[in-house]
């Protein structure tokens, strides 16, 4: 790097925005292709039903149409899936088809598809498809599928998919010694991403060449080229993944989706392009869900405030299948990881049991199982220090691991390189003024106005190693690579393997190429989500983005400066070690004395190295790769506080503020990062306001739409002040970790607190999220 | 079957004149017909504005208006009010604060955005907040968005 950090740790505005803010980007459903198809999908209206017959006869005949296929037909196109991994032991799933075959196992599984010419003409004839049905048994309750009385795939012999326990031993012991045992059991509802840019996918099937070009609103391209590979059998080499703008994904767009499996499966058997849009409707009933979970926590702790266990026994339910091919089984799996996560306590006991039902697929959403684990680590603290009579903010910094203590182990088992628990909490409590907001809380109090504030600590996963998925046998790339190339004008092109879904990839990458190599942020173009043109990796989740790609970033560009040396030095006749790059020319490292800009150093490497020595080659273009190693995940760790008012007479909650501290590591963008936070608390805080996927008792999805299903609207947010301990990783030279997902993990449980501690004087509480107004004057007993 | 209307409309300056089926939407037209993709399908039923688009001076959602219906009307969208610098403040401001991620909701929160510079200057961070609360944007919280306006409303005021 150079002397000083550079660009490293500035609010710089993201060069690609600029596109996006004229409406120039491209998202998939922008592109333009000869004779590119249209395709709908007829999707089941029953939760769980056998095809009696489908017959295509007037849809066919409608005008416009290229083909009516259905799951047989399909099948010879493409292969399908089991989503089960080896380190999630025991876990099962059945097969599942792109189009389904026999039987549909939810409301909105497709069972058909029609091709026509234009989107319109294809949805008309949609319509003059004619189906017989008939209804299964359907199971919607989730304590029903675990009872078993009706199971969905018979040939599993039950409806568990993945069943995992975790005892460090001598729990019982520790209950028995305790002072005090509080225990809760809480309900979280599903929902779902709602990206405002539904799932699209364009594929492209060159039959001369059997090779697939696909456009993705994906954030895994090369994990799909290597599933497009193997179940559509095209040779890895011959399929193409393209991510361009990306509408939102939040990890909704990092699953394998039978209907874009289908559509690439169509463009093989049609031999012609056809793009898949899904509509709003279809994106409730298809686009994964997660987070529904209903799980009892136990709390032991002494009378002096010491945390000794903590029991935790969770349920969840998953939909007819694990999806493909992270497995559904990961939520649960990190519900039992990160629960406890912040705390110094040895005992611990866990399950989770992760079942099938007939709902619409669930799978990993941003934060994956954080926000239950801290909502139910949280909620159960917020209760202890109830009991205790002591403030909720002492109980925790009572508990929390110390600075000092790292490296340290959880109970769980979880390894933390170096968290700041402490130096955050301080600085939350400081940044909001804990103290004074508490007084004033009690003066309102008398005037029967009722304020809540809300504390959650957390844990978060960041930057993961091969452990998360890749030991259990997915394809999916940990590492990660960039290609850094100086053009002949000395700009510089900077091509990676993490993709841009908003959050500043492309501009945090700029910032560190421009820094390691030497030049204005303005000579860096930066290219992402090409499987034809970057190198391998892994893409966007589970916060990885900053400190794995750009890592390699700064990786390459360490070496690309070097070799731009060796070039001044040839052409200087000088010593590299002299030299230095800096501000777009080769200087005097000494003096800063320009000696060469790099537009002279490219118009000789690249048009007239005749006159550089005889043996000597310039490399103006680098590649370095970046896996990381040593602990499994880098775990980042944060606290939140939310401030709200309760009206107990209606129910209904105004969110005054929120507050954030969290340790990411080096900060490379603080725009970007604070940003993303408020992003996600603003999704986290959604989820205990408003965000529910309703099911009726017979497996219907009551809230399908957008006027019903509620997100969160500018009216309503607070302001959200955000700040950061900054603790850099010591395994990376950049020493980012992961922001993305911190703030969508620690909101509700802040929210859930601050609501129950503004229902205190009236010795209510509220369990299950969301805290509508009604669940709060039902706590209230006023309904 | 599907009846076409002859239609003209005035699209970001430009006459166009299309026979358009009936039952087209607005915002398929422009999308589709007139090749415009700056404005987009979020929701297709009227909720989360990312098909805002301007209809005879006042902000309209591209997705509950029929094409035929904007006969005789001058439409403007993203693209046009780009290019005729009418946005230039907003969008410099939104760049400055990073008040878009993905920037699929942007032109539509561009549009409603500008429309609150032009019929309430003086507004307060409040009244932002809700003026904005018919488009949705589900990357960044909102704050920096309601920030961007704020300071081009400030600045027009100075």
């Amino acid at each position: 790097m150079t002397t000083d950090t550079g660009y490293i740790g500035r609010s710089e505005p993201r060069p690609n925005a600029l596109r996006l803010l004229q409406g120039r980007g491209t998202f998939v459903d922008d592109l333009r292709f000869p004779r590119l198809a249209h395709v709908v999908y007829f999707r089941s209206p029953h939760p769980h039903a056998r095809i009696r017959k489908l017959d295509f006869g007037k849809a066919r005949a409608m005008p416009g149409v290229v083909a009516v296929v259905d799951g047989a037909a399909l099948a010879k196109y493409c292969k399908p899936w089991v989503a089960v991994l080896a380190h999630l032991k025991g876990i099962k799933s059945p097969p599942q088809h792109a189009i389904a075959i026999e039987r549909a196992c939810w409301q909105g599984e497709a069972v058909a598809a029609v091709v026509a010419g234009t989107r319109v003409e294809a949805e008309d004839a949609a319509q003059h498809i004619e189906a017989e049905w008939e209804e299964l048994p359907v199971v919607v309750d989730m304590e029903d599928s675990l009872a078993g009385r009706c199971v969905i795939h018979p040939e599993l012999g039950d409806n568990i998919c993945f069943d995992r326990a975790l005892d460090t031993g001598e729990v019982d012991a520790a209950f028995a010694k305790a002072d005090v045992v509080v225990e809760e059991t809480y309900e979280f509802g599903r929902h779902t991403g709602v990206c405002l840019e539904g799932r699209a996918i364009l594929a492209d099937y060159n039959a001369a060449e059997h090779a697939l070009t696909v456009y993705h609103s994906t954030q895994a391209p090369h994990m799909m080229q290597d599933i497009f590979s193997r179940h559509l059998d095209i040779p890895e080499g011959n399929v193409r993944v393209i991510a361009k703008d990306v509408g939102g994904s939040y990890g909704i767009k990092v699953h394998v989706y039978a209907d874009e499996m289908a559509t690439a499966a169509l463009s093989v058997m049609l031999r012609r392009p056809v793009k898949f849009i899904a509509d709003r409707l279809e994106s409730f009933l298809s686009d994964i869900h997660a987070r529904e979970h209903k799980a009892k926590i136990r709390l032991a702790c002494t009378r002096a405030g010491e945390i000794l266990a903590f029991e935790l026994d969770d349920l969840t339910a998953i939909g007819p299948y694990s999806v493909y091919p992270r497995t559904s089984g990961i939520e649960g799996n990190q519900v039992v990881n990160l629960t406890g996560g912040p705390y110094r306590h040895k005992q611990y006991r866990a399950r989770t049991r992760v079942v099938f039902t007939n709902k619409n697929v669930t799978c990993q959403y941003r934060a994956v199982g954080h926000p239950i684990a801290v909502a139910l680590t949280e909620g159960i603290v917020d209760r202890a220090a109830h009991e205790l009579g002591m403030d909720p903010a002492e109980f925790r910094r009572r508990n929390l691991v110390p600075d000092d203590a790292y490296p340290y182990t959880s109970a769980s088992g979880m390894k933390f390189e170096k968290l700041s628990h402490e130096e955050a909490l301080d600085k939350l409590l400081a940044t909001m003024d804990y103290r004074k907001l508490r007084a004033e809380q009690a003066g309102l109090r008398k005037k029967g106005i009722h304020r809540g504030i809300g504390l959650a600590a957390m844990i978060e996963v960041t930057n993961p190693s091969p452990a998360f998925y890749g030991v259990g046998g997915a394809r999916i790339s940990a590492q990660d690579g960039a290609t850094l190339r100086l053009e002949p004008t000395g700009m510089v092109t900077c091509m990676v393997s993490v993709t841009e879904q908003g959050q500043g990839t492309e501009g945090v990458f700029a910032q560190i190429a421009a820094t390691a190599v030497g030049v204005s942020m303005d000579r860096v173009r930066v290219i992402t989500g090409d499987t034809g043109v970057t190198p391998y990796g892994g893409g966007t989740w589970a916060s990885r983005g900053a400190g794995i790609g750009g890592e390699a970033v700064l990786q390459s560009g360490k070496v690309l400066r070097a070799n731009i040396l060796e070039v001044a030095a040839a052409i200087l006749e000088a010593s590299g070690e002299m030299l230095d790059v800096r501000g777009n020319n080769v200087v005097d490292a000494r003096t800063g004395e320009t000696k060469l800009s790099l537009t002279e150093l490219g118009r000789v490497a690249y048009f007239r190295p005749d006159t550089l020595p005889m043996n000597f080659q310039s490399e103006l273009m680098v590649t370095r790769h970046y896996t990381p190693r040593g602990y499994g995940f880098a775990f980042t760790n944060g606290v939140q506080a939310s401030l709200v008012e309760v009206d107990t007479d209606t129910g209904f909650v105004k969110l005054l503020r929120h507050w954030c501290v969290e340790d990411c590591g080096t900060v490379i963008n603080p725009m970007l990062v604070d940003e993303q936070v408020r992003g996600g608390i603003v999704q986290g805080l959604g989820a205990v306001m408003f965000e529910h996927c309703l099911y009726s008792p017979e497996g219907q999805l009551l809230n399908g739409n957008m006027a019903d299903y509620l997100v969160p609207m500018a009216g309503e947010m607070p302001d959200v002040v955000v700040a950061h301990v900054s603790t850099p990783t010591q395994t990376s030279e950049l020493g980012a970790k992961g922001a993305g997902e911190a703030g969508t993990a620690g909101a509700p449980a802040a929210l859930m607190n601050a609501i129950n501690d503004a229902l205190r004087p009236f010795n209510a509480r509220v369990t299950v999220q969301p805290c509508t107004p009604e669940r709060i004057l039902k706590a209230l007993g006023k309904v | 079957m599907d009846p076409t209307v002859e239609t003209t409309m005035t699209v970001n300056g430009s006459a166009v004149t299309r026979r358009i089926p009936a039952r087209q939407h607005l915002i398929d037209f422009l999308r589709e017909d007139l090749g415009l993709t700056g404005s987009h399908t979020g929701c297709e039923h009227g909720v989360c504005g990312a098909c805002t688009i301007r209809v005879d001076g006042r902000i309209v959602r591209g997705c509950l208006m029929l094409a035929v219906q904007a006969d005789g009307r001058r439409v403007d969208t993203i693209e046009g009010l780009s290019d005729s610098g009418e946005l230039a403040e907003l969008q410099r401001a939104f760049h400055r604060r990073n008040a878009l991620q993905c920037g699929f909701c942007t032109p539509g929160m561009l549009i409603a955005a500008q429309d609150l510079v032009l019929h309430q200057p003086g507004a307060t961070r409040e009244q932002i907040r809700e003026h904005l609360s018919g488009n949705y944007c589900r990357c960044t919280g909102y704050q920096s968005i309601v920030d961007a306006i704020e300071d081009v409303l400030a600045a027009r005021r100075k």
